[in-house]
């Protein structure tokens, strides 16, 4: 691609809670947003644009929440949008925010993804009983669990390796302080004594249902700070929910976002030092280590200890969205995350050295996929 | 295109929990003491209602300015039939009012015979007598010359923090032609696919156009009653709005003759032996409804499970 | 950096009409990207990205535009956007995703339906949650407090609104795509009763299923967009001065300005609304408004913006020397989109 470059020079994000009662809306918003701000030395007036995204307004009853959320976010006067790709959405809303840098069009943008889900149930929202539609609705889980079991009969996994997945990433999240869960009894043995929900999928293996924020401010020239995470690649592709011998435990969608993240990038997957994929539930890591083309098998990498923090390719080191899941952010954490590492900045949960990172959503049944690669070297 | 006749009523409603953090809160606080505050910002402006920020600047709020009760109406509209949920049951109007000491005008109702209504004209708060820390504890604006009535006094709780906020939208949903065509076949017990003229592939549900194509689809293919679970979970999590009881199956059966599975429920067995490849028929209800659910579920049947070489391109 | 030039390639929109029950989302979108490729003489693998527009309340139910991927024919996997905005906010993120000089064509589409339910009832759930959604303001009511600012502010006369509602129609009528409204002469609609004083019923918008598609192409002609830009103005309606709409003007500005301008489509789905557009963005009597009849005979959800857009860039490849395409969103004239085209 032949255009301007973009950094990322400021990152915020809120404390991840079940319930943030003590913030409305715009105060969740502002919270990240400031942080992002004072990361990049930058006030509000310095923002030329702003890019929000967050998952179905349905979560919290507010339509269209950008008209709403205009003066909170500084952004009366200037370009506002709001991004909605499902699951997917952080990463691509942060995509779509960068790519305002990379035409040219814009110095500086803020985005902020979010989600207050505490203002009602997401189970409630996904498992609403619209007319002539079929009748199987079990949110998310009930979606995903009949995969996970085609992953698990496809690669003969055994068991274990979901239950290890979760042990891995909430061991990290006690090293996140914003993250969501702190268990520091977490282990197999806790995980395996939790109730079946969708079976294969225990509760120990899902994600939380968080409140939060994720922001970020992009540049075209990094110079506002010493430390800018460039973004050398984003990628984002779709495909149809279900068609005729879709793989749906490895969509084409995921390997070819990854493919061209890689391609556009100008490195091998062996490239990346560390990643923060999108594992709402603990099979998707394997899964998707596979479809990233990060391992030829996922389950034997996770088994190993290759994805821990101090492993050959750390996977989540933030405790990824296992422990912090405001789904709209979601996305743009693990973005945000990825940035942080090349940053420096990832305190506790820093991976020495990392020089090239990646971040990683997807959304609805496995069919939008964001992905960008973010160094520390300007390209 | 075929007439639709089939169409239902849908109600989406929630009462959705809202917290209204340390400003807003201040606010309904106050109203619910029978008092109005604005916001000052750093420029001097103050802004009733109150906001977190300055929405000219992002910039942080300086502090509270009491405002009120009177103000002054800058403009109004008069609405002769109210909908439910409107502050105001009797005919009314909607005002934008520049509260005294506030540089912004608030929306709110305003109770005030239609000839007495002008642009200009002042007007004060009225309370409601039962308040609880929501925007209609400010139940509506009348003429100040009028006699207020008196406040009665509610508990002096701790502060605001939330406030519940219902949203009801009703819909009036149609079925759309190819799913009725393909219901009005449910009502014949009949399981009606529809070919993509394209890859002459055949969907169940059938789609009006094809996914990997992108054409129309037309040709109705009937399909057997038969099919292959190709993989499944089971639904052990009871959740608001649930339909079945748990523990129940939710599966992918793969219609003999269809190229993409169908979701559906596998019942007349333990949870605990579906599995995948098990052979399943239809069982269908008495009381036809134009809905899959009127397949109450798919049950065993006694032919030897499907190999995996033989589903799994549809898993 | 020089931005691209880009052109509108290909449009096509569905009849907007009172109802299109028979189609499902994908149907929609399956028929008018077919018809805009077609119009654009492109294939469906020419596309190098996808930008839509929707809204979930709006067709009664979460990831309603996941749906509308099944209308695309999306294999091998395509890439892809959504925003939850109408149609014009998708056409300017492809427009933005056309500059980085890898793709060089975009389909943008959007499509909503009033049939379904109330949109005026949704629209009072996108006001603010606090101070105003619990008030259950409707439009029609936000609407006719604006115009009595406008009205007693001598800024326009009741005889003028019913002026640009028989103008509305008149032009409406003439429209394929706009379902038909009744005649009549201004005299006649003032004699009507009003919904909402001081606004009457030919004020008002006709709510209307539809779905629109553009195909935008960098390079091989057709209208060439000089600017596209959109500004988000204050939320509260009770404070910002609701005669004007700054945020149109300054979009306009940044969108390259009205120099050349015979033709403006206009997302005004108020008479009071072409009013205030007009005045705000400077345009004279030899600018044709809505020539389409704008968005009073016909006011689709999430559609009506690039409608608006693809009419403009319709007037430029029928004679215009250059077109405004005016898309808004929220209460009021909040936040404005302008499409500026020329003729190559």
């Amino acid at each position: 691609m032949s255009h301007e470059r973009c950094a990322v020079i400021g990152i915020g994000q809120t404390k991840y809670s079940a319930k943030r009662g003590d913030v409305s809306m715009p105060g969740l918003l502002r919270e990240a947003a400031q942080k992002a701000l004072a990361d990049a030395g930058l006030g509000w007036k310095d923002i030329d644009a702003v890019v929000i995204g967050k998952a179905p307004d349905m979560f919290e009853g507010v339509v269209q929440p950008e008209l709403f959320l205009a003066g909170a976010l500084g952004a009366v006067g200037k370009p506002m949008m709001r991004v909605h790709t499902a699951g997917s959405v952080g990463g691509s809303t942060a995509i779509v925010a960068s790519h305002l840098v990379s035409s040219g069009v814009h110095k500086r943008v803020l985005t902020v993804a979010y989600e207050k889900q505490s203002e009602s149930n997401a189970m409630w929202a996904l498992s609403q009983r619209f007319p002539f539609q079929p009748p199987v609705a079990a949110g998310a889980g009930g979606y995903f669990a009949p995969i996970i079991r085609a992953y698990m009969r496809r690669t003969d996994a055994p068991d274990h390796i979901g239950m290890k997945v979760v042990v891995k990433d909430r061991t990290n999240a006690l090293k996140n302080p914003l993250a969501h869960i702190h268990d520091p009894e977490i282990s197999i043995e806790k995980v395996r004594a939790t109730p079946m929900l969708w079976d294969p999928i225990r509760y120990g293996e899902t994600c939380p249902s968080s409140d939060g924020a994720c922001a970020m401010i992009f540049s075209s020239d990094g110079s506002e700070v010493a430390n800018p995470a460039w973004v050398l690649s984003t990628a984002m592709r779709s495909e149809p929910m279900l068609f005729p011998g879709r793989d749906e435990v490895s969509p084409r969608a995921g390997r070819d976002c990854a493919t061209s993240a890689y391609k556009d990038a100008g490195i091998t997957p062996a490239d990346i030092d560390c990643a923060e994929i999108y594992v709402p539930f603990s099979w998707y890591e394997p899964m998707w280590l596979e479809n990233l083309h990060l391992f030829e098998n996922g389950w034997r990498a996770v088994d190993e200890g290759k994805t821990e923090l101090d492993g050959e390719l750390p996977i989540n080191m933030s405790g990824g969205v296992l422990s912090s899941n405001p789904i709209g952010a979601s996305g743009m954490i693990r973005f945000a995350e990825a940035a942080r590492q090349v940053r420096g900045t990832a305190e506790a949960h820093q991976v020495d050295g990392a020089k090239i990172a990646m971040g990683h959503a997807y959304g609805g049944g496995s069919q939008f996929f964001s992905m960008w690669i973010v160094g520390k070297e300007r390209p | 295109m075929t007439t639709v006749e089939l169409v239902s009523p849908f109600v989406l409603e929630y009462a959705y929990k809202r917290s209204t953090g340390p400003v807003i809160g201040r606010f309904l606080t106050a109203l619910r003491a029978g008092r109005i505050e604005g916001v000052r910002t750093a420029t001097g402006r103050v802004l009733c209602p109150p906001v977190e920020y300055d929405p000219e600047t992002g910039e942080d709020i300086v502090d509270f300015v009491e405002v009120g009760p009177e103000g002054t109406v800058t403009t109004w509209t008069w609405v002769a039939e109210p909908e439910p949920g409107q502050p105001l049951s009797e005919p009314f109007a909607y005002a934008l009012v520049k509260l005294d000491g506030a540089d912004t005008a608030m929306l709110h109702a305003l109770k005030c015979g239609k000839d007495a209504l002008v642009t200009g004209m002042r007007v004060r708060a009225v309370f409601a007598a039962e308040r609880s820390g929501m925007i209609t504890d400010l139940a509506y604006f009348q003429p100040a010359d009028l006699p207020a009535p008196e406040l009665v006094p509610v508990p002096a709780e701790h502060p605001v923090t939330r406030f519940k906020a219902p949203v009801h939208a009703e819909y009036t949903v149609a079925a759309g032609a190819t799913t009725a065509e393909f219901l009005r076949g449910i009502l014949r017990k009949e399981l009606n696919g529809r070919r993509c003229p394209s890859c002459d592939k055949i969907y169940i549900p059938p789609r009006g156009s094809c996914p990997l194509c992108g054409v129309r689809t037309s040709e109705v293919v009937p399909l057997a009653q038969k099919g292959t679970v190709t993989t499944f979970s089971i639904i052990r999590i009871p959740f608001e709005g649930q339909v079945l009881e748990p523990p129940y199956a939710a599966a992918h059966v793969l219609l003999d003759g269809a190229d993409v599975p169908l979701l559906h429920i596998v019942g007349d067995c333990d949870v605990d032996d579906v599995r995948m490849g098990m052979r399943v028929e239809a069982v269908w209800v008495e009381d036809l409804q134009p809905t899959l659910a009127s397949v109450r579920y798919f049950r065993p049947i006694d032919e030897p499970d499907a190999t995996y070489e033989s589903f799994k391109e549809h898993v | 950096m020089a931005l691209r030039d880009v052109h509108i390639a290909g449009f096509a929109q569905l009849p907007n009409s009172h109802d299109l029950d028979d189609y499902d989302e994908a149907e929609m979108v399956q028929e008018i990207t077919e018809r805009a490729l077609a119009d654009a003489g492109l294939r469906r693998e020419d596309v190098g990205f996808t930008c839509s527009g929707s809204n979930d309340y709006v067709m009664g139910r979460p990831f309603s535009f996941t749906m509308a991927i099944d209308g695309l024919g999306a294999w091998p996997p395509i890439r892809e956007s959504h925003v939850e905005m109408d149609g014009a906010w998708a056409m300017y993120e492809a427009y933005v995703r056309l500059q980085h000089g890898d793709v060089d064509v975009a389909l943008v589409y959007c499509f909503g339906k009033s049939s379904l339910g109330s949109v005026d009832k949704v629209h009072t759930y996108e006001l603010d949650p606090y101070s105003l959604a619990p008030l259950q303001v409707d439009p029609h009511s936000l609407a006719a407090m604006q115009a009595r600012m406008l009205l007693e502010q001598g800024l326009i006369t009741e005889a003028e609104l019913a002026h640009i509602a028989c103008r509305a129609r008149r032009d409406g009528n003439k429209n394929p795509n706009a379902p038909h409204s009744d005649e009549a002469d201004a005299d006649a609609l003032l004699a009507q009763p009003y919904v909402r004083e001081p606004l009457r019923a030919h004020d008002l918008p006709t709510r209307t299923d539809g779905a629109a598609c553009i195909v935008l192409r960098v390079g091989g002609g057709g209208p060439r967009i000089r600017g596209i830009a959109h500004i988000m103005d204050q939320h509260q309606p009770g404070s910002r001065d609701l005669t004007d709409a700054v945020s149109a003007r300054q979009a306009l500005e940044a969108a390259g300005g009205a120099d050349g301008v015979t033709v403006a489509e206009l997302h005004a789905p108020y008479t009071t609304q072409v009013a205030v557009l007009k005045r705000a963005m400077g345009l004279d009597d030899e600018v044709a408004i809505n020539p389409s009849g704008g968005a009073i005979p016909a006011c689709t959800p999430m559609v009506a913006g690039l409608v608006r857009i693809g009419e403009a860039a319709m007037a430029v490849r029928h004679g215009a020397p250059a077109a405004i395409g005016h898309a808004t969103s929220g209460s009021l004239l909040q936040h404005n989109l302008v499409c500026v085209l020329e003729a190559e």
